[in-house]
């Protein structure tokens, strides 16, 4: 049998290294997946333009804060971009407005078919990309300041005796408490607001809706803005805790799209469960557990190889191979997709 | 005016343009330049018509062009190099252990689907069985694979090819595609159309991120350069004395004006620059044939009764279904076509470069930019696909020149030492996508039907 202070050190080797990092991740991917639920479900297509609508609110955080921060001005032990969170966030709003008004206008008055909408969300992408691209620059961006631990693994280390260290960043903490807060005022809305309901009843039945008096249009204006202030949240959360980047914030496309269909996609609460989902795959599959094992295992078992089932490299292929699985055996999702 | 633009004369007149165009680059930059792009141009347009088969015949939206495009390259890479026989002799029996179980494996869960009725036993045991597999090949594969490697991993640490001219990596391009096409098709091709969009996207990022990762395959990121060439090499054209020859007597007139002790030199130069517009030549005649023979086989099927009946399907999947046509099979057909298509372009775009390099594969260039130049050629149109293919192309290769030169002009008042004006300058380069996204929205509100659009085929009673 391992001694007690063995199993302590591997649970809080499995936290610093899946656990937490997970949990920050898959907030990140649930806020994420959130605004393309919402845009399937309201306005009834697939966003492939979301990454880069995320990166763009992003983008606008970055540069706002740079703008704090050569003023002089600071929140605290905060990172300062929080303070610049609503500026991207009525950037955001400004530009999705802008495309919508522009383009997907058309195509919603014309009826036109889903594929039709996912082409042009393609062209909606290209030229955001390209927007933020040409303003930030293609190149890595970070913008952390304030405090950056909790606790640093030597602190820990030092307060328990344990040989393994625990950090905890104070972006995870950050996520986690925005993501929550993000997340409850949004269910709040849908449930209990006269606008929220009126939503869910245009998703569930559009003609239904407008017979009953609903204005299509301020629907769509809600759903824009609160997608664009999800979006730019997440992005914001993400760049803080790892970096920004126009292409990765590209790539989390697909992992996006795999939590929305994982947990039902249309369904918010599914939106939610399924980036949490997604991200703890990710990581678990992806994790090497030689060292955990070795402090659960008697000696003689110990494990020779790094006990990693899939390399780093392939984060992606995880997510997708759960969201093909997904489709496969139970198209809907988690949570029966399709209605808010 | 209108009579110019009609159906008939749109075909011919865009292709007119388009060739003023190439033109217009060989005199104003260089005519080697001008053919560097033509011949992207053509195996863009083959990957455009392959793209075509799918969307245009079907409305499959399949957005996993890059993964095809990649395998075709992959295919080049397997065919052409030399084989590694002492990668074989230390990893080979392990890989084919390796894939011996992988095929039990793929054979028993088929059986396993086939014989159990669809419940969570069947879910069970499948799940059991993938899990054990994995653990029992690994035992093979993970040895194998890190013996592969090791075998000077600076020049090969990989299996190698076949030894064989590259240019048999069109077709065995086209039929890895295609294998690869089945089974994705087969998974994916039941979803609605916007699921199967993502899933394809997925997959084509897995495929990329195996051939980034499986050294033992094509080297991963380490590349594999120096590939065959179906076409002589310019240094060996420089020395060979038909070539001079030709280029002499083609030249006669410019070097009899100059004086004996000029004229080597003069004759030299000449060399060299015509070495290498020789040389895209020989690609543009091997790519145009492929091109011109693909082209001609799609025009004749989507004019026989299989793609009167794949129009039938993708005009109304529930009209043909009841007029018992088998939509998922057909549908699973097409994929399978199209993707061979563009696995063919593949594998020739990997030729022409010379080098496989899988991190080159971006989905912004090598699915987004083809579906672009479908829908802008116009989706369902042979001729269209084809020209999307050579002026979306042509695009994306002068629209950069074109966006420096226009913050040129932006920044041309400004303060030479401003920050702003740099910035503008260096990030010019990045207009080109906004400008191909602007021209896929313009597009698809004001020509939807793209440049050259489908003939509508109405047949009086």
């Amino acid at each position: 049998m391992p001694e007690i202070t063995d199993i302590l050190n591997a649970i809080v080797l499995f936290s610093n290294f899946v656990l937490v990092p997970a949990a920050s991740y898959g907030a990140q991917l649930a806020l994420g997946a959130l605004g393309i639920t919402l845009v399937y479900s309201i306005l009834r297509f697939s966003n492939f333009a979301h990454g880069d609508m995320m990166a763009f609110g992003t983008m606008v955080v970055i540069i706002v804060t740079w703008g704090f921060q050569s003023m002089g001005i600071s929140f605290g032990p905060l990172p300062t971009a929080l303070l610049a969170l609503p500026f991207g966030i009525v950037g955001a709003v400004v530009l999705h407005l802008a495309f919508d008004k522009t383009v997907y206008k058309f195509y919603r008055a014309k009826k036109s078919a889903p594929v039709i909408f996912v082409i042009v969300s393609t062209g909606v992408m290209f030229m955001t990309n390209a927007i933020v691209r040409f303003i930030i620059g293609p190149g890595d961006q970070r913008f952390m300041d304030g405090t950056k631990f909790i606790f640093r693994p030597r602190e820990f280390k030092e307060f328990t005796g344990l040989s393994e260290g625990l950090a905890l960043k104070s972006t995870q903490v950050l996520t986690l408490t925005v993501a929550v807060i993000c997340v409850a005022a949004l269910f709040y809305f849908l449930q209990k607001t006269r606008t929220g309901k009126a939503m869910r009843a245009f998703s569930d039945n559009e003609d239904l809706a407008l017979l009953s008096g609903i204005n299509p249009d301020r629907v769509v204006l809600i759903t824009w803005i609160i997608v664009a202030a999800l979006a730019t949240t997440a992005g914001t959360l993400y760049g803080l805790d790892k970096s920004f980047k126009p292409f990765t914030y590209f790539m989390l496309l697909l992992p996006m799209f795999a939590a929305a269909i994982v947990g039902g996609i249309g369904s918010p609460v599914g939106a939610v469960v399924g980036g949490f989902v997604i991200a703890f795959s990710e990581v678990i599959v992806t994790y090497a557990y030689k060292k955990f094992f070795i402090y659960l295992m008697p000696e003689s078992l110990e494990p020779s190889g790094l006990m990693q089932f899939l390399s780093t490299d392939y984060k992606f292929a995880v997510s997708f191979i759960i969201l093909v699985v997904v489709l496969l055996i139970r198209p809907t999702g988690i949570f029966k997709g399709q209605s808010i | 005016m209108k009579a110019l633009l009609n159906q008939q004369n749109r075909a011919p007149l865009a292709f007119a343009v388009m060739g003023l165009l190439l033109v217009g680059v060989g005199m104003g930059q260089s005519w080697p330049f001008a053919l560097a792009i033509l011949n992207l141009c053509l195996i863009s347009a083959i990957m455009s018509l392959g793209v075509n088969i799918q969307w245009g015949y079907a409305g499959l939206l399949n957005l996993g062009v890059m993964g095809f495009t990649a395998l075709g390259g992959l295919a080049a890479v397997l065919v052409s190099e030399a084989p590694v026989l002492e990668a074989w002799s230390v990893g080979g029996q392990g890989m084919a252990v390796s894939f011996i179980l992988v095929v039990i494996t793929i054979v028993l869960s088929i059986l396993v689907y086939r014989n159990m009725a669809a419940s969570w036993q069947r879910r069970l045991t499948l799940a059991i069985l993938y899990i054990g597999a994995y653990f029992v090949i690994n035992n093979f594969y993970e040895p194998a694979v890190s013996a592969i490697e090791g075998v000077d991993p600076a020049t090969y640490g990989f299996l190698g090819g076949m030894g064989m001219p590259i240019i048999f990596s069109w077709i065995l391009g086209g039929l890895m595609a295609a294998g690869v096409a089945w089974v994705v098709g087969k998974i994916t091709l039941g979803l609605r159309s916007d699921y199967l969009a993502i899933a394809t996207l997925g997959i084509s990022e897995i495929i990329i991120a195996v051939l980034k990762n499986e050294d033992w395959l094509a080297r991963g990121v380490k590349n594999v350069a120096g590939l065959d060439r179906p076409v002589p090499f310019e240094l060996d054209l420089q020395s060979t004395p038909w070539f001079i020859d030709m280029v002499q007597s083609i030249f006669s007139g410019r070097l009899a004006a100059l004086v004996d002790t000029q004229r080597a030199d003069a004759l030299n130069q000449l060399v060299i620059q015509s070495s290498s517009i020789f040389v895209k030549l020989c690609y543009t005649s091997l790519f145009t044939v492929v091109l011109v023979v693909i082209l001609l086989l799609s025009i004749k099927a989507l004019n026989s009764p299989w793609g009167r009946m794949m129009r039938a399907i993708r005009d109304n999947e529930e009209a043909a279904n009841a007029m018992g046509k088998n939509v998922v099979r057909q549908h699973l057909q097409v994929f399978v076509l199209g993707s061979a298509v563009v696995g063919i372009a593949g594998a020739m775009l990997v030729t022409l470069d010379g080098q496989f390099t899988p991190s080159s594969y971006q989905p912004l260039r090598f699915t987004f930019l083809v579906w672009l130049m479908v829908i802008v050629g116009g989706s369902g149109n042979n001729l269209g696909a084809v020209f999307g293919g050579f002026f979306i192309w042509f695009m994306w290769i002068e629209a950069e020149p074109l966006s420096i030169a226009f913050m040129d002009l932006v920044t041309a008042g400004m303060d030479q030492a401003s920050g702003l004006r740099d910035h503008l300058l260096k990030s010019a380069p990045h207009l080109r996508l906004f400008i191909m996204g602007l021209t896929l929205l313009l597009t698809m509100r004001f020509m939807p039907k793209g440049i050259i659009p489908e003939e509508t085929r109405l047949h009086s009673v």
